[in-house]
């Protein structure tokens, strides 16, 4: 079952189209990201869930009721924000008591709540503080108890992790999933960070210039990029034209621009027609640099020169020239990274290849 | 010198103009004041150095005084509790407005460009006889003859609040201006209806501002002398216009002297109880 169903939602400011015609399906219980880069109207879709905002056009659904025309203090759903938003004049108790307060539950009943909801995030004893006398991590832990403890239909995260350090960031996701899966509540994450998205969620929906690029697993959406947004904005890819010379069982036979012939797996293929021009897109990570000597082993093959290296630690990122086009590699370290101008091989397997339709 | 001494030292030099000035223009003329209050005014019209308590006794056992200085307090109460349901409304408008709240914080100054003393007697071109809401009322035929609407208690507190409601607006509206939208937001999705998030959220938060707004109101209500003396009838005299009367009119110094310690006294007492729960720093964060 689906607890928020979005049916052709819009939301126009004046003349601006901050989303156009988006319709969703979120399960159950399910962890659902809304990814995309800022102005791509993923809060905004975000907020309209929340009844913050209304929308132009279009259904919203939420637990197989009507909430268009629901205010938000009637919607039973938790909120946390990128800033947190705990109310600086009352203590981490009774922030997290607020919602409680306001569904008539008894106080000695609240009290054990607030107490279950403080375990859940980690900080059992920090009832009698302010939210000031707490770190940021921390605070945004109370939110999210303050959030939860109503037992919300839909929990809506609007980029809850953008305000921390980078560290505690990854703590803080860990964490956050594992409230998440603990409590079984339906989810509905914000953010522009891909590393997140891929992170935490059951399905991740890409969106661009207020519309929907994608829908699908992490895995699905980060190896078979619906469209070349998808490609670029979920980690490196290179993308490169094609022609479709037909289809071989179930492989789509390319001639690629560099490359050559390459046979793409059908699955990572199903858009494009079995003729005409076409697009092939290859992460960065399934280019592999070899010395020119090394056999090639049922990959495909051709030479290049590294034009620069951006050495990462534990993986590095070379721009190669092959042919007229300049490709991206990132690549684990056997040894030695290759050198600024070095002769390499540039090898790619075809099933690490998807073909998108030309546009 | 060492370092230290010299950065010790760096905020007393920078301080010292203003310290000097302070010092200079209201310390010492204050020490004047307590001076003179002490002094006694003959029958010849001269006054007499030394020490003698005679104004200090018919300032403060004067039930004419006493009388005055409440009616001076309630009228100053009025006024500031007028400026607070009016100010605060708009100070939350002007908060929460995007994009043109420069403008309409200009709009707030503007007032303040002309002279305090030309905006109050603007009011006799309104409320007077020949003025604009009797040439109205009688050119609608509500009313034959013009009616007297100035100089009564209600015109001085109209004037004070014209004159005060600038200040409290500005300080609401820096306190307002500080809450973090996504407060009410926060509120309303944990189940508080628009009312009362602002109830238990913003209303709280911004009761410093409030406070400091009140403050100023009262302080420079209580004080003032030119609005009774403008739009205010004979027997609505304000305690700042008995200090006048008993220098300027009366040239007695020293008389006048203990009752502006007086009134001193008591607004300065009020500072220090807001001083002592809320602190100054708002007071500050507002003017500035």
């Amino acid at each position: 079952m689906s607890s928020v169903i979005l049916t052709d939602i819009e939301k126009h400011f004046g003349d601006f189209t901050a989303v156009y015609k988006t319709s969703l399906e979120i399960p159950d219980g399910s962890f659902v990201t809304l990814l995309g880069p800022s102005g791509c109207g993923k809060t905004t879709t975000l907020r309209m869930v929340a009844g913050l905002l209304d929308p132009s056009k279009g259904e919203i659904r939420i637990k197989d009721r009507r909430v268009n025309d629901v205010p938000i203090h009637k919607r039973n759903l938790g909120l946390v924000f990128q800033n947190y938003a705990l109310f600086p004049h009352k203590t981490i108790a009774e922030n997290v008591a607020f919602g409680l307060k306001y569904r008539g539950v008894a106080k000695e009943d609240a009290r054990k709540r607030v107490q279950d909801a403080l375990e859940l995030v980690q900080l059992p004893s920090v009832g009698d503080r302010y939210p000031k006398q707490l770190s940021g991590g921390q605070q945004q832990r109370i939110a999210l108890a303050r959030a939860i403890v109503i037992e919300p239909d839909v929990l809506l995260l609007d980029e809850p992790l953008s305000a921390l350090d980078a560290n505690l960031r990854e703590d803080m996701r860990v964490e956050l999933k594992r409230i998440q899966e603990r409590i079984g509540v339906t989810t509905i994450f914000v953010t522009h960070d891909q590393s997140e998205a891929l992170a935490m969620s059951d399905r991740i929906v890409v969106m661009s210039a207020g519309r929907v690029e994608q829908v699908g697993p992490p895995e699905e959406v980060y190896n078979t990029p619906a469209s070349e947004f998808v490609a670029n904005f979920l980690g490196a890819s290179n993308i490169m034209d094609a022609t479709v010379l037909g289809r071989e069982g179930d492989d789509l036979m390319l001639d690629v621009d560099v490359f050559g012939r390459v046979a793409v797996p059908g699955r990572k293929a199903a858009d494009v027609a079995s003729e005409g021009p076409a697009k092939m897109v290859l992460r960065a990570e399934k280019l592999l640099l070899t010395n020119r000597d090394e056999p090639a082993d049922g990959t495909v093959a051709v030479d290049g020169t590294v034009e620069a290296v951006d050495y990462q630690g534990q993986a590095v990122r070379y721009f190669v020239r092959a042919g007229d086009r300049q490709l991206q590699a990132i690549n684990m370290i056997d040894e030695h990274p290759f050198d600024e101008g070095a002769p390499v091989s540039l090898r790619l397997r075809p099933r690490d290849c998807a073909a998108l339709p030309a546009t | 010198m060492s370092v230290e001494s010299r950065e010790a030292r760096q905020p007393w030099i920078l301080l010292s103009p203003a310290l000097t000035a302070i010092i200079l223009l209201l310390f010492v003329p204050l020490g004047f004041i307590v001076v003179y209050s002490f002094w006694l005014r003959t029958a010849t019209g001269a006054d007499q150095a030394g020490f003698f308590l005679d104004n200090w006794q018919e300032a403060l056992t004067d039930s004419f005084y006493r009388d005055i200085l409440l009616n001076t307090l309630k009228i100053a109460g009025i006024t500031t509790i007028v400026c607070a349901l009016m100010g605060y409304p708009a100070a939350y408008f002007i908060a929460r407005s995007r994009g043109n709240k420069a403008i309409l914080l200009l709009l707030l100054m503007l007032p303040f460009w002309i002279s305090y003393i030309i905006r109050t007697m603007s009011w006799i071109n309104i409320l007077g006889v020949s003025g604009a809401l009797n040439s109205v009322l009688i050119g609608v035929g509500i009313i034959d003859e013009p009616i007297q609407m100035l100089y009564n208690e209600t015109t001085v507190i109209l004037g004070l609040v014209h004159f005060l409601l600038p200040f409290m607006i500005l300080n609401v509206f820096v306190s307002l201006d500080g809450i973090d939208e996504t407060l009410e937001d926060a509120a309303n999705s944990l189940g508080a209806t628009r009312w009362q998030a602002f109830t238990e959220v913003t209303l709280p938060l911004s009761l410093p501002g409030l406070a400091a707004g009140g403050l100023l109101c009262f302080v420079l209500g209580a004080g003032t002398y030119i609005t009774p003396l403008v739009l205010g009838g004979p027997t609505d005299a304000m305690f700042a216009n008995l200090v006048f009367e008993a220098i300027i009119t009366q040239l007695n110094w020293p008389l006048g002297s203990a009752l502006s310690l007086m009134l001193l006294a008591v607004l300065g007492a009020l500072v220090l109880i807001y001083n002592r729960y809320l602190g100054m720093a708002q007071l500050m964060k507002g003017l500035g």
